[in-house]
């Protein structure tokens, strides 16, 4: 079989248009979803660091079921099954009410099931700490909560930088995803493009040019952010 | 608001949703056993001495790893047939992408194992005469393929979760197979839920057994 | 039996070993001490090639270290190491342990291995820990078998990297006894140490170490006599005192 390139496509409008503007999506849609995974995820780790077994048990009841359940199966939950499970107004307002609710349901599909990842990374971190660091805090007239605030999220943060990086990686490869309930992201553009054009090799060479270059952006930037914050002496966990 | 649901439909749909979820395990297993063996290969460049090989292993991983698993199956789903040069079904191509996608992570998952073992135990090695292939036989990669394998089994759940992707290209896997009985009898959420519970089941008896695993090993 | 000429190494603008020399004779025990960072464990590697250097020369029976027609694991099975931090192999028994490079580099079979691998370790006290793994023991225990796996490959000679400074103090003398009777046996030794007990009762030489180069390079006698220069002067003082 033979391929006709035509990488003139790339710079046709309106095709060029639709893959800035998937792009455009796709940033979006990571970065709001990684909004909620951050602090929901730093809520949950901590928890399942605590004294109380209730909330350990409630932390660890969230990461099982969200790390257990394919991501694409809770994208169809949140989106066909979480609108009817609710009052029926509710409901309605989820389905209709809200603007662009497919873009909201991904996010806070991406958002819930990275938390999960992220929860996990955070209790490595403060894990790692060592248990004199804990009694030395507490030796020192701290609370509870000031031994988190000043002595164990300061530490663990710095450390878990790598892999937090790449867990947003992770959210902005995973906003993918969206196009299976209508956001027209990066990937879900350039599909568009093979369906109108039949150039798709030359769309997804566009696309997957367009990841390795934020992906590279990020790390790049992480790595500075890990120099300035780094505690000379301390060295970071490596990221998987 | 139960009483509205019709689990009947489940039951009645259980030898179609058996036969996805025999090609989602089909599809598990060889892109397992495929991408393993890319990914020890990759391992070993990445690992060698030679400049331009481990340079060119380090490319591949870091290309398949900052791509979006759905982008890379619609590569493979359509460059595939012009390679071979005729058309060779949805399953051989997905089957390609998934094992060419996660021999990268493979490939990370043995680096970081052999790097995990102490430099010392290589010089012990070393300094007992050991030659360079003896050393990695008999001291380095026994001891990093106990540090990895908990780490390859977590890996295999998340690609077992990821076959659902094939959902972009139509491949009547579980999801698939569940989702054409929802949309038939407009049971959306007897059937969705029937799914989640399912992966769930599975994926957390497996990574439980893991973990027992695991601490068996660590004694 | 030793010889190291004008050895010089770096690390990128970090010279850590300094135009290094000395000879150490069959039959000899040298113990190389000094501070911290001072380049012992670096100069120690250089004899058996586990660390590759920039400058000089070091030949072990004549044979050149750094050259690469030099057949290093030939050469690296005749001379016995032991580390810091023991370095069994955690993954298989302490007897297993001991006969691996016998097998795989020495070729013997696995009834003579296991011979000799048993005799060592009734020699080093440790007989009924063979099936045992390396994590089951404690730390004098595991050095003990470091010993007996590098004496099961007979060698010509032996280093040693600080072999008891990782371990609690009343494991130490377990271990020196061993190196002891090693060096009454008339053993080749190069030992890093901070056991002056032990230079005082069999070393024939002692070399002192600082910022990379041999500050001293003298019989035991006159070490612990005073001739010494003033930096050894000062390290003894700091670790006899402590
Ligand atoms: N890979 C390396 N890269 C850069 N510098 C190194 C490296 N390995 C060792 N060094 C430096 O070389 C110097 C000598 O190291 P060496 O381990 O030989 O010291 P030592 O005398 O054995 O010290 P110690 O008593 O702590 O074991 C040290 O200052 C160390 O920081
Ligand atoms: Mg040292």
């Amino acid at each position: 079989m033979n391929y006709n390139w035509n990488w003139g496509i790339l710079i046709t409008e309106p095709y060029m248009g639709w893959i800035f503007s998937g792009l455009g999506w796709t940033l979006l849609v990571a970065i709001s979803a990684w909004v909620i995974a951050f602090t929901l995820g730093s809520v949950i780790g901590i928890m399942r660091t605590l004294d109380q077994p209730i909330l350990r048990a409630i932390g660890a009841t969230y990461v099982e079921i969200f790390r257990n359940i394919p991501l694409l199966v809770q994208m169809f939950l949140w989106y066909f099954i979480f609108p009817e499970l609710l009052p029926e107004e509710a409901g309605l307002w989820v389905k209709r009410g809200i603007p662009m609710p497919e873009f909201w349901t991904a996010v806070i599909c991406l958002g819930t099931y990275t938390a999960s990842r992220v929860a996990e990374q955070v209790r490595a971190g403060i894990n790692a700490i060592s248990q004199g660091q804990r009694q030395a805090a507490r030796a020192i007239g701290l609370s509870p909560a000031q031994v988190y605030r000043y002595v164990l999220l300061p530490i663990s943060y710095r450390t878990i930088i790598p892999p937090m990086t790449s867990e947003f990686l992770g959210i902005f490869k995973n906003s993918s995803l969206a196009l299976t309930i209508g956001v027209l992201e990066l990937t879900a553009q350039t599909r568009q493009i093979e369906e109108y054009t039949f150039q798709g090799f030359e769309a997804f060479t566009a696309a997957t040019i367009l990841y390795i270059i934020v992906t590279f952006i990020v790390m790049f930037f992480m790595a500075r952010v890990e120099k300035k914050v780094s505690i000379p002496g301390v060295t970071s966990i490596g990221a998987k | 608001m139960l009483e509205n649901f019709d689990f009947q439909v489940v039951i009645d749909a259980i030898p179609f949703l058996w036969e996805g979820l025999k090609l989602t395990f089909l599809l598990t297993f060889l892109a397992i056993a495929g991408g393993l063996i890319l990914g020890v290969l990759l391992a070993l460049a990445r690992l060698s001495h030679i400049k331009p090989l481990s340079f060119l292993a380090a490319s591949y991983v870091n290309f398949f790893r900052s791509m979006p698993l759905i982008l890379v199956i619609f590569w493979f789903y359509f460059l595939v047939p012009y390679i071979v040069g005729r058309p060779v079904g949805g399953f051989y191509s997905v089957l390609v992408a998934f094992t060419l996608f996660e021999a990268a992570y493979y490939c990370e998952i043995m680096r970081a194992g052999i790097q995990s073992v102490r430099k010392g135990q290589a010089q012990a090695g070393q300094a007992l005469g050991l030659t360079y292939k003896q050393n990695m036989q008999y001291v380095v990669l026994p001891q990093a393929f106990r540090n990895m394998t908990p780490i390859l089994l977590t890996q295999a759940v998340i690609l077992f979760q990821d076959t659902s992707l094939v959902y972009v290209v139509g491949l009547h896997d579980f999801l698939v197979n569940a989702e054409i009985i929802a949309s038939r009898d407009n049971r959306l959420i007897e059937l969705f839920s029937t799914v989640a519970v399912v992966y769930f089941v599975l994926c957390l008896s497996f990574s439980l057994s893991i973990r027992t695993l695991q601490r068996k090993f660590s004694v | 039996m030793i010889e190291m000429k004008n050895v010089s190494k770096w690390y990128g603008d970090f010279h850590v070993l300094n135009n290094c020399s000395t000879v150490v004779e069959k039959g000899e025990v040298v113990v190389v001490c000094g501070p911290s960072g001072s380049g012992k464990s670096t100069l120690i590697k250089c004899v058996n090639g586990l660390e590759p250097f920039q400058e000089g020369t070091v030949t072990f029976d004549g044979i050149s270290v750094g050259e690469s027609k030099t057949n290093l694991t030939k050469l690296r099975s005749r001379i016995g190491m032991v580390f810091q931090n023991f370095e069994l192999f955690p993954h298989i028994s302490v007897i297993k342990n001991i006969r691996l490079a016998q097998e795989k580099v020495l070729g013997r079979s696995e009834e003579e291995a296991k011979k000799r691998g048993m005799e060592l370790l009734e020699r080093v006290g440790l007989a009924e820990q063979a099936l045992k793994y390396p994590g089951q023991l404690s730390g004098g225990q595991q050095q003990r078998v470091a010993i007996a796996r590098g004496l099961a490959m007979d060698p010509d000679a032996m280093l040693f990297d600080e072999p008891t400074s990782a371990l609690d103090p009343e494991m130490i003398n377990e271990v020196l006894d061993v190196m002891v009777e090693l060096a009454q046996e008339g053993m080749t030794m190069m030992v890093v140490t901070h056991e002056m007990g032990f230079a005082k009762k069999v070393a024939n030489r002692v070399i002192f170490m600082d910022e990379g180069r041999i500050e001293e390079d003298c019989s035991k006698d006159a070490f612990f006599g005073d001739t010494r220069g003033e930096r050894a002067q000062l390290f003894l003082s700091k670790i006899l005192n402590h």
